[in-house]
């Protein structure tokens, strides 16, 4: 009765599913400032997986003899440390542990908040609790909460990893949550129902899809928080220890020196800012690239 | 005689409320055999959905079956376990929604959609899967179900939605169908096609269905019998052609009344006066009676038994009783 519709011939699955993420990436990529920003964490990520083939310098090595060298000295383009070890050689080297700390502590926290999300908002009866709890760790301000798990387990990179993502779990948990109650409503899930799927079949393989569009904006934003307080927490002496080459760490290192070699600062601290500015920005515009591409009827 | 697939006993639904309980199903007796189709109508607000969704054990986190039994091929499903229910929900019985434009997972193709039932309740392969779903494409008349497959629900379009849903319910060959308002939000042509279709299909695989719909002109093309729900409370029951030739129930007779008759210009349109009550709403005697022409003291006192008109046909009204007069009846005062 319907062979007269229109029988015509589609594009296989693949090109639909590449063309929907090409669609996304077009309008992410019409935003000027995201192109800043994925210019940058591209150059980021350039130099932390290349560090030994761009720098032939030993980053711990030093040579008092040639401390605090100037930017621009033959050599040592961005000079020189107390200890007399190259500032960009450093800088390449903490390119890598910021992101690892950064992208560490986002997918434990992601991985976290998203099992405590989904269970709250999918099931009433343990919502209360969960949720609760989610508020216990927000009463706590998050770099008191990092220190705490500091004091705790002790002073190590690792450690920072982890009580930045148990920091992260709390606002993760809420975004999940907020977004699986909407879809727990639709009636695609109840139709799912209909078929006797099980609940963690459900949650798992029909409702985590569909929350994706706010976990990405979310690990993008994240992770610059979490590059931004590794450097704090090494700068307050509770991460990196020396001397290790990590950005915060070089900061607090180079704090005696401000008078006298500026540089020693101002470069870390200029790294810190274009990468936590790059994640932000191309969060943002991560959220207004999916926003329009989740839509049903574009 | 056939065989009775499932058997409902008094059913009593409840929603848990501030106040107390409200019950929006009370007290439902019904049952549908082999190869049948069974139109529940109502008006909105009547019971009918949360009749199927008790069948169905999908009722919302605050409702309940709070009495009744529900035998669906001897097996009492108001006893069982969640996990036994996931078994037969898909799998004996299945359902289709209302809005074919948000019952499909707008982030997966129509082919990973048709394939959850496949691999969850008959145990499929992907692989196997895949072909068996094309295969149910093909039966539910989309043309080239190969593409399809691979297609997301946003490109198709209301009707050829539905048809996927129908696919899907149907994938592992459920001997009840619950149908819940299938074609209300379809344009009227693709009403006509799909109503064709669940006819088709029903003939086809021999299961039986249960029609809710608030449409009569469905109620004539596909039913075999008929009830008429009115504020949680089946009023009258019988084969269609009782229901529409010879209704005995005032809020039948409303109901048919209601709906526009083109071959007759003399035809005018009667709207029933009033509106549904709400559920926690405390009506004595029959809860019709306030909007009943008929009304009489009686009605505001007892709730009516049940009366059988035919073998088939059964009313709940105190006008079948012996010795009343249908116009006797006066409007009962105003309430």
């Amino acid at each position: 009765m319907s062979t007269e519709l229109v029988t015509q011939q589609l594009p296989s699955h693949k090109k639909k599913k590449e063309f929907a993420l090409f669609k996304t990436w077009k309008r992410l990529i019409k935003n000027k400032m995201a192109i800043v920003g994925l210019v940058i964490i591209a150059f980021q990520l350039f130099i932390a997986l290349a560090a030994p083939v761009i720098v032939g310098v030993d980053p711990n090595k030093q040579n008092l003899e040639l401390s605090e060298l100037p930017i621009g000295t033959e050599g040592h383009w961005l000079g020189t440390d107390n200890y007399g070890r190259d500032i960009w050689s450093r800088i390449v080297y903490g390119a890598r542990i910021s992101l690892l700390v950064g992208i560490g502590a986002v997918s434990l926290g992601l991985a976290g908040g998203v099992v405590l999300g989904l269970l709250s908002g999918y099931y009433r009866r343990l919502d209360g609790i969960i949720m609760r709890f989610v508020d216990l760790m927000f009463a706590f301000p998050g770099i008191l909460l990092a220190m705490l798990i500091i004091a705790i387990l002790g002073t190590s990179l690792v450690n920072v990893v982890i009580a930045i993502s148990i920091w992260s779990i709390p606002t993760c948990a809420r975004i999940v949550r907020g977004s699986v109650l909407s879809i727990k409503k639709q009636e695609y899930i109840i139709a799912m129902r209909s078929l006797g799927a099980s609940d963690l079949r459900i949650m798992v393989r029909h409702v985590l899809p569909n929350c994706m569009a706010p976990i990405i904006v979310f690990a993008t934003m994240r992770m610059a928080t979490a590059i931004l307080s590794t450097a704090s927490l090494s700068f307050l002496g509770l991460g990196a220890q020396p001397p290790t080459p990590e950005w915060g760490a070089m900061i607090a290192a180079g704090q005696e020196y401000m008078w006298t070699s500026p540089h020693m600062i101002v470069i870390p601290g200029i790294a810190i800012m274009l990468v936590v500015f790059a994640f932000n920005v191309v969060g943002d515009a991560l959220r207004d690239a999916l926003d329009q591409g989740m839509s049903l009827d574009k | 005689m056939k065989e009775t697939v499932l058997e409902v006993k008094d059913l009593v639904t409840t929603f848990k409320s501030a106040d107390g309980p409200l019950p929006a199903v009370r007290g439902a007796s019904f049952s549908v055999k082999k190869g049948e189709t069974l139109c529940i109508v109502g008006e909105s607000g009547c019971g009918k959905s949360i009749t199927a969704l008790s069948i169905m054990g999908l009722l919302p986190s605050n409702g309940m079956i709070a009495d009744g039994s529900i035998y669906f091929n001897q097996r009492n499903l108001a006893e069982m376990s969640p996990k036994q229910m996931q078994k037969v929900r898909g799998n004996d019985v299945s359902m289709i929604f209302q809005e074919p434009m948000t019952a499909l997972n707008p982030v997966f193709t129509i082919g990973f959609q048709i394939r959850e039932p496949l691999m969850i309740h008959l145990k499929l392969s992907k692989k196997q899967a895949h072909m068996r779903g094309i295969e149910l494409l093909r039966m539910v008349g989309i043309p080239s179900p190969v593409e399809r497959m691979n297609q997301f629900p946003h490109e198709l379009s209301g009707g050829m939605r539905q048809r996927v849903m129908i696919a899907i319910a149907l994938s592992c060959n459920p001997s009840l169908l619950i149908a819940d308002e299938p074609t209300t939000a379809l344009d009227v042509t693709i009403q006509a096609q799909i109503i064709d279709l669940l006819n088709d299909l029903k003939e086809q695989l021999d299961m039986s269905m249960i029609m809710i719909t608030h449409d009569m002109g469905v109620v004539a093309e596909i039913a075999d019998r008929v009830i008429v729900m009115y504020a949680g409370e089946i009023i009258e029951e019988g084969r269609v052609e009782e229901i529409f030739e010879n209704p005995q129930h005032p809020y039948t007779k409303g109901l048919l009344a209601s709906v526009p008759n083109v071959d007759d210009p003399e035809f005018d349109l009667k709207p029933i006066a009033g509106s549904m009550p709400m559920l926690n709403e405390q009506i004595s005697g029959c809860r019709f009676h306030p909007r009943c022409p008929y009304a009489f003291d009686k009605c505001m006192e007892k709730s009516p038994k049940t009366f059988h008109v035919t073998d088939k046909q059964s009313v709940r009204c105190w006008l079948q009783e012996e010795g009343v007069e249908q116009n006797g009846g006066r409007r009962a005062s105003s309430l």
